[in-house]
């Protein structure tokens, strides 16, 4: 269920890294964990991400949260697709429900971040 | 915290659990939209056994309750319900409820589970010696089934016909050989029944239900089509520290005669602010307490309720007020946290195709 070739962080966002770009979206753990999506605020094309900074913000029909990005960098596109159908980020998270994508600044940071089978564990001991 | 009859089953349905009024409650099974969905468009079923329900009668009882409630009792058929609310002195609402005639003399109260326990003290206090007050929340079981497919499925259930229940009509009957209460009421906006039955027999109506095709709906659900319609949600729209005055609700209240509260209830001068709707422009929600401003920034107003309405495709809100800028296409802000939501006073219900009130023969 939790794809290998990507990177997670503690906050339930993944990145794909491709070259300098990573590809940015929120784990099937953390969308079951909202329920139905039903509102994304992406973060502007051209801002600039911290890792671990706020980058948006996502609502379901019970709750809002901020979007924290997992890598610093500029960004480069948004998903326009999900502004009227946030619903992709539950059914597709790895894949169609994509958020944004990121020219990284600095790519060690994605040796800070956890592998499949860490983030698996990380959300087993979290509860 | 307390668990009502139905719990097991909404732990073996994998529902979420929430506290809710002291009930661990289910907030929903396979998630808020498509148990929407169920009752927009197919048939949803609600535990309420959480809600409480009193029996009030004797000789005194329609005088006693005329001046405790807010609607007109006297006038009430026995076979029918009416909504009304429980007022302090100050015109504040202590609870929102539905009375029920039973009998000439005799009555079932349904209230709030979280304010029953006060709303039963305010009664025990205020009622004449003639008059006798019992708590069957207890030993009350209580399922809503709401939706299109509702009447079908109740009709096939049932010993005896619900073809005669009208809106706001309720009759006893029998299911399994037990007798229980259809009442044609709800919180959802659909057409359906609240049924009330023994604790020791609720389950086998909750899966009897659910066998034969409603979908289990959590207090999610319940919470987003309750403000599609624009109904109040105690503790939200209604508190005791703001006159009932200002929810609206005429049906609710009688000015023709006085009951605890009356003097402030119909004081005009106590509606400084008004429970309106508002349209959001997209899908962002206004949640409970942000404030309203008008265009030209002033606070004109409170949240009291707000979320993405699955029927509509975008945000709609409850919020108290000021007067002057209630009417119908006013044009404000939310201010939300770190942004604000444009949005227009606008026409309750939110969403105008519910069934509630059609012929109960369309859908048999």
């Amino acid at each position: 269920m939790t794809p290998d070739d990507l990177k997670y962080s503690k906050t339930h966002e993944w990145a794909r890294a491709d070259g300098d770009v990573a590809t940015v979206g929120i784990t099937d753990h953390a969308q079951d964990t909202l329920g139905d999506i039903t509102f994304v605020e992406p973060p502007k094309v051209g801002a600039a991400l911290r890792k671990g900074g706020e980058a948006g913000v996502i609502e379901s029909v019970k709750a809002a949260s901020d979007l924290l990005s997992p890598v610093s960098g500029e960004v480069l596109s948004v998903n326009g697709a999900l502004s009227s159908a946030p619903e992709a980020i539950n059914s597709e998270p790895y894949g169609a429900g994509w958020l944004f994508t990121v020219k990284m600044t600095d790519k060690a940071e994605l040796g800070t971040l956890m592998d499949a089978a860490a983030y698996n564990k990380f959300v087993e001991t979290e509860g | 915290m307390k668990k009502t009859p139905l719990y097991n089953s909404h732990i073996a349905l994998g529902a979420k659990m929430s506290p809710f009024a002291g009930f661990e409650m289910p907030l929903q099974y396979g998630g808020i939209i498509k148990e929407h969905g169920a009752a927009r468009g197919g048939a949803a079923v609600f535990d309420t056994c959480h809600m409480g329900e009193f029996r009030v009668c004797g000789g005194a009882a329609v005088r006693d309750l005329e001046r405790v409630l807010s609607c007109d009792v006297a006038d009430l058929r026995v076979g029918a319900c009416r909504y009304g609310f429980m007022c302090n002195a100050g015109g504040g609402v202590m609870d929102d409820l539905i009375i029920y005639r039973m009998a000439e003399s005799e009555f079932m109260l349904v209230v709030n589970a979280g304010t029953a326990d006060g709303d039963f003290e305010w009664l025990a206090a205020n009622v004449t010696g003639g008059t006798s007050l019992e708590n069957i929340s207890e030993k009350t079981g209580k399922i809503d089934i709401n939706g299109p497919a509702a009447p079908k499925i109740v009709a096939s259930m049932m010993s005896g016909p619900v073809t005669g229940l009208k809106y706001y009509g309720f009759a006893k009957n029998s299911c399994r050989g037990g007798e229980v209460i259809v009442s044609r009421t709800g919180y959802t906006g659909e057409i359906g029944f609240e049924i009330y039955c023994g604790a020791d027999t609720v389950m086998d109506l909750w899966d009897d239900c659910i066998g034969r095709g409603a979908v289990p709906a959590g207090l999610g659900a319940r919470d987003v089509l309750r403000l599609e319609m624009g109904y109040p949600l105690y503790g939200h729209e209604l508190t005791a520290e703001r006159c009932a005055a200002q929810a609206g609700f005429p049906r609710a209240v009688s000015r023709k005669k006085e009951f605890i509260g009356s003097d402030r209830v119909l004081d005009p001068a106590a509606a400084g602010q008004t429970l309106a709707g508002i349209a959001l422009d997209g899908r962002r929600a206004a949640r409970h307490g942000d404030a309203l401003a008008s265009q030209d920034g002033k606070t004109v107003g409170v949240v009291t309720s707000g979320s993405f309405s699955p029927a509509l495709g975008f945000a709609v809100a409850l919020a108290y007020v000021d007067n002057v800028f209630s009417d119908i296409g006013t044009e404000l802000r939310v201010i939300s946290g770190k942004t604000e939501i444009p949005g227009k006073i606008c026409e309750l219900p939110f969403y105008k195709n519910a069934t509630a009130r059609s012929d109960i023969n369309l859908y048999l």
